[in-house]
């Protein structure tokens, strides 16, 4: 187990760079994760970081990417719900990378 | 497609106090992938997996519930409950979450998957169906 510095507080994460408690998030998590990877947050990403927080409190599952891709369709516009969209923001990949940023767990069957 | 295979989890387990309910569920959310027709089946203890109002908060069990809510999500199309299971608990299927179902594609919907069958009914489908996961 690491831990990331995220607002002058040491967080715990597992060996994949994961938040191990999901209650330790704090939108600095997303920076601070986010800077790790040289990338740039923008409105877009923060739309797909907070869905899946939504969608995670109120399934408890991280979702599937394909799942992910059909919900962020659904509630945020044809156009962004295709993996080549997702990609765009999240290359290390959708499911992974942004479920990491918004503290959730790896998605299920995700390897 | 000619090669999509019926796939039925069977679900005979009380939810909490033992790993099979939440393994049977892992699975099914993986096995979503593979694009098959799958249903779940709930015999027996199983029923009391879809219980509504289930309080985990006083054990150390995470309260998976609902994330069968999420089925619909993952391609399920149909969760299937024995009545008489249900009955000689005491229960209705009031008493049991309602899980929807949307064809992303064509927008079709379907309110609740979740329909309760007779015993012999339920025996039927498990025989109908190509591959059967007991839990």
């Amino acid at each position: 187990m690491g831990t990331i510095t995220v607002d002058g507080k040491e967080l715990e994460v597992d060996e994949e760079g994961y938040l191990a408690n999901i209650n330790d998030w704090v939108p600095g998590v997303a920076e601070v994760m986010a800077k790790e990877d040289e990338l740039e947050l923008t409105d877009e990403h923060w739309d797909i970081i907070n869905f899946l927080r939504e969608y995670y409190e109120e399934y408890q599952i991280a979702p599937a990417v394909r799942v992910l891709t059909k919900a962020v369709g659904k509630k945020l516009g044809k156009d962004k719900g295709n993996s080549k969209y997702l990609y765009g923001l999240f290359p290390y990949g959708p499911g992974k990378q942004a479920c990491r940023y918004a503290g959730l767990p790896k998605p299920t069957g995700c390897v | 497609m000619s090669d999509v295979k019926k796939f039925m989890y069977l679900n005979r387990r009380a939810p909490y106090g033992a790993i099979y309910a939440w393994e049977s569920l892992e699975v099914v959310l993986i096995g979503a992938a593979f694009d098959q027709e799958v249903s779940l089946m709930f015999v027996d203890d199983g029923v009391y997996q879809l219980v509504k109002g289930s309080d985990t908060s006083e054990s150390d069990m995470k309260n998976f519930m609902p994330t069968y809510r999420t089925l619909g999500d993952y391609g399920v199309r149909h969760m299937f409950v024995d009545k008489a299971s249900l009955e000689a608990r005491g229960l209705t299927q009031d008493d049991l979450i309602e899980v929807a179902w949307e064809d992303w594609e064509t927008e079709e919907e379907v309110d609740n998957i979740v329909e309760l069958v007779e015993t012999d009914q339920a025996a039927q489908l498990l025989s109908d169906s190509d591959v059967v996961f007991s839990f």
